[in-house]
């Protein structure tokens, strides 16, 4: 049985360092402008109330600004939107602090750092920031976190007949864990996706594969950002994609078995 | 409101906890009353607690093939995959599907922090020690990557980690990839293990008892932690025309407080309402519900404002007196003591409950009770206000 879901792209975020929004992104990724080296290098996550904004960590500002840009520019309420947040090994500064406090004085972990340790913390910061009540969601799946968060906010989106908020990023591992992660910089996309007509349609696929699909070289231009955030290489190919208005194919790495096989028409 | 939802057949489960390993040891630890809460033995430095530890997972190593998985997260796992002919259900499953066709969904926070925390505890001049340089388990998605590892699934694999609601969303996504066509079968489930981080990490926020944990007792005090697996086997109705059905679910947020729900039980009651819509039933049909009942003050009391809306003959009781809070595995585990609960008709105890808040006090099973279930609800609720109910039901009820 071989079926397709069809949907559309109405929101695009980004931020990288050098390219703190879509726009700027979409530029690069055309070979009009470079990165910029005067780009401020956190995001600014305006959408989180400014008390909020100080506690919250890198994960979830990132997560805070792309949701943000992706939104303003599908038009749409986040109070109302169902949301996948989609991370590789989410909020790692965090994970560094828990593991280096337990290591040394376990009864000095600070409540709040621990509550922002749990993956679905950008969710959280989002949902109470915007007053969503929709089902929200984190979900990571190692090398295939991109894919596999794709499917899983495609397939909610055409399921529940609603456009779905996606948005996937990891921020610079810190301590020992640089050294197991290889994430030295931060990246953001989201997405707002659906399935009804409007934005730029996508139609994904699942293909039997023997092996992950290889990263096309579309994103060589970006060469620099991909390797200090793997996590990045997948997203800049559709993100690329996305900026190039012609139809392509992205294929992402999904399971053991399977690929994620993207036809994008611009 | 959303429409309602074909059932799926739920052709196996499996449950592994600190009440023993597989189906038959939880069901005569509920039918008798009798939990699996010792004190704390486990966290590195002392803290005062009882927790509700898996027996043995020290002395069970993962099998040489799958050594490079190793932690005590995966340990669980794989103890629990072979419980309850779960090997043989899933490689039936495989066969009649295609291994590509059969999804692999499990919710878990922990992962193998347990073992992260190791790695930073022997730290070798600022680098993790040898055997602990595997990053395939430092990462969220390691108990869904070993999974599909050791069960030769290789349909969408995905790991949600939503906190304490992680093991029971694994159930709606899916019943949204089998709907769509996507796949024909899913294994879902949730695994987490003890850890310090959970442990020190309640304890920062004053959430942890001194005792065993009490649900919805006006004495109550905080969580047990507690580790386990549970796992289940998804499949369209037809595959299995006797089996129980996973009939409706529901999802929501909160919209309040990280680590706080909100007081008119906002979210709980919108995931209530999805979930009974998606069955197509309303809250007269509902024979029992499996409460998060965490034990903590705040859940018990929010959490008993959604019991008005149920009739006097529906029954309700927290299982976490048994298990502990079982975190990311609660979802998963509750779903199968639920399903336990219908198919042998007992309703579990609330059991560490004597004196019942008023609230709950006309639902809640102090003892347990034998009486006949044809539909169960399950409630998970998570940090970050991250909120789902499951409804199941017997095979062959008119919802």
């Amino acid at each position: 049985m071989s079926v397709a879901l069809e949907v559309g792209a109405t929101g695009i975020g980004a931020f990288v360092q050098g390219a703190p929004d879509w726009t700027r992104l979409r530029e690069v990724l055309l070979g009009k402008q470079g990165l910029d080296p005067n780009a401020p290098a956190k995001p600014a996550a305006a959408r989180l109330p400014a008390a909020e904004r100080r506690r919250a960590p890198d994960g979830v500002r990132l997560a805070a600004e792309v949701a943000e840009q992706a939104c303003a520019m599908a038009a749409c309420d986040p109070a109302t939107l169902p949301c996948v947040f989609a991370s590789t090994h989410g909020e790692v500064g965090i994970t560094d602090y828990v593991c280096t406090t337990l290591a040394a004085a376990p009864q000095e972990m600070s409540p709040t750092k621990f509550h922002n340790s749990v993956l679905n913390a950008p969710a959280g910061y989002w949902t109470i920031a915007t007053g969503c009540t929709a089902a929200s969601s984190a979900v990571s799946a190692y090398r295939r976190t991109l894919g596999a968060g794709l499917l899983e906010a495609a397939v909610l989106a055409c399921s529940e007949d609603t456009p779905v908020l996606f948005a996937h990023g990891d921020v610079a591992a810190a301590g020992p864990l640089v050294d197991i992660m290889q994430i030295r910089a931060l990246f953001g996309m989201a997405l707002v996706l659906t399935p009804r007509p409007g934005g730029t349609r996508m139609r994904l696929a699942l293909r039997p594969v023997d092996a992950d699909p290889q990263i096309p070289e579309s994103v060589l231009a970006l060469q620099a950002v991909a390797s200090d955030n793997p996590a990045s290489a997948q997203a800049l190919a559709l993100l690329a994609a996305l900026a190039h208005a012609r139809p392509v194919h992205v294929d992402l790495p999904l399971s053991n078995g399977l690929s994620l096989d993207m036809e994008i028409n611009a | 409101m959303p429409a309602r939802i074909e059932p799926l057949a739920i052709t196996a489960i499996s449950a592994t906890s600190a009440l023993g390993r597989g189906l038959a040891a939880h069901l005569d630890a509920l039918r008798n009353g009798r939990g699996g809460l010792h004190a704390n033995d486990f966290s590195c430095a002392p803290l005062a607690c009882f927790i509700g530890r898996v027996d043995g997972v020290e002395d069970a190593p993962l099998p040489a093939e799958h050594a490079g998985w190793e932690c005590r997260n995966n340990r669980l796992a794989w103890l629990g995959l072979q419980q309850d002919g779960l090997p043989g259900a899933i490689a039936d499953a495989v066969s009649r599907h295609g291994a590509h066709r059969v999804a692999l969904l499990l919710g878990t926070s922990t992962a193998s922090i347990g073992d992260t925390e190791l790695a930073y505890r022997r730290l070798d001049d600022g680098h993790f020690p040898a055997d602990l340089r595997r990053p395939q388990i430092h990462t969220p998605h390691s108990l869904a990557a070993f999974v599909a590892a050791a069960t030769g699934i290789t349909g969408p694999a995905l790991t949600i980690s939503t906190a304490c609601s992680s093991s029971a969303k694994v159930f709606a996504s899916a019943e949204r990839l089998l709907r769509l066509g996507l796949a024909d079968a899913a294994l879902v489930g949730g695994v987490d293990t003890l850890c310090d981080s959970v442990l020190f990490g309640f304890n920062s926020l004053d959430l942890v008892s001194q005792q065993p944990c009490r649900p919805f007792d006006t004495g109550r005090d905080g969580i047990s932690i507690g580790e386990a697996a549970a796992f289940a086997l998804l499949e369209r109705a037809a595959a299995a025309p006797g089996a129980a059905r996973l009939i409706g679910y529901g999802e929501s947020s909160d919209a309040h407080h990280m680590s706080t729900p909100h007081p008119d039980a906002r979210g709980a009651l919108a995931a209530l309402d999805d979930a009974l819509a998606r069955a197509g039933i309303n809250a007269d049909a509902v024979d029992y519900i499996n409460l998060h009942g965490t034990a903590t003050p705040k859940n018990d009391e929010v959490e008993a404002k959604v019991l008005s809306r149920f009739p006097a003959h529906t029954r309700a009781s927290s299982t976490k007196g048994f298990t502990g809070h079982t975190l990311g595995a609660a979802g998963a585990l509750e779903a199968v003591l639920s399903l336990l609960a219908i198919e042998h008709g007992c309703v579990p105890p609330s059991l560490g409950c004597s004196i019942p808040i008023p609230d709950a006090a006309p639902w809640l099973a102090l003892q347990p009770e034998a009486r006949p279930i044809d539909v169960a609800l399950s409630n998970s609720f998570g940090f970050g206000g991250n909120n789902a109910c499951l409804a199941f039901a017997r095979a062959g009820v008119a919802t």
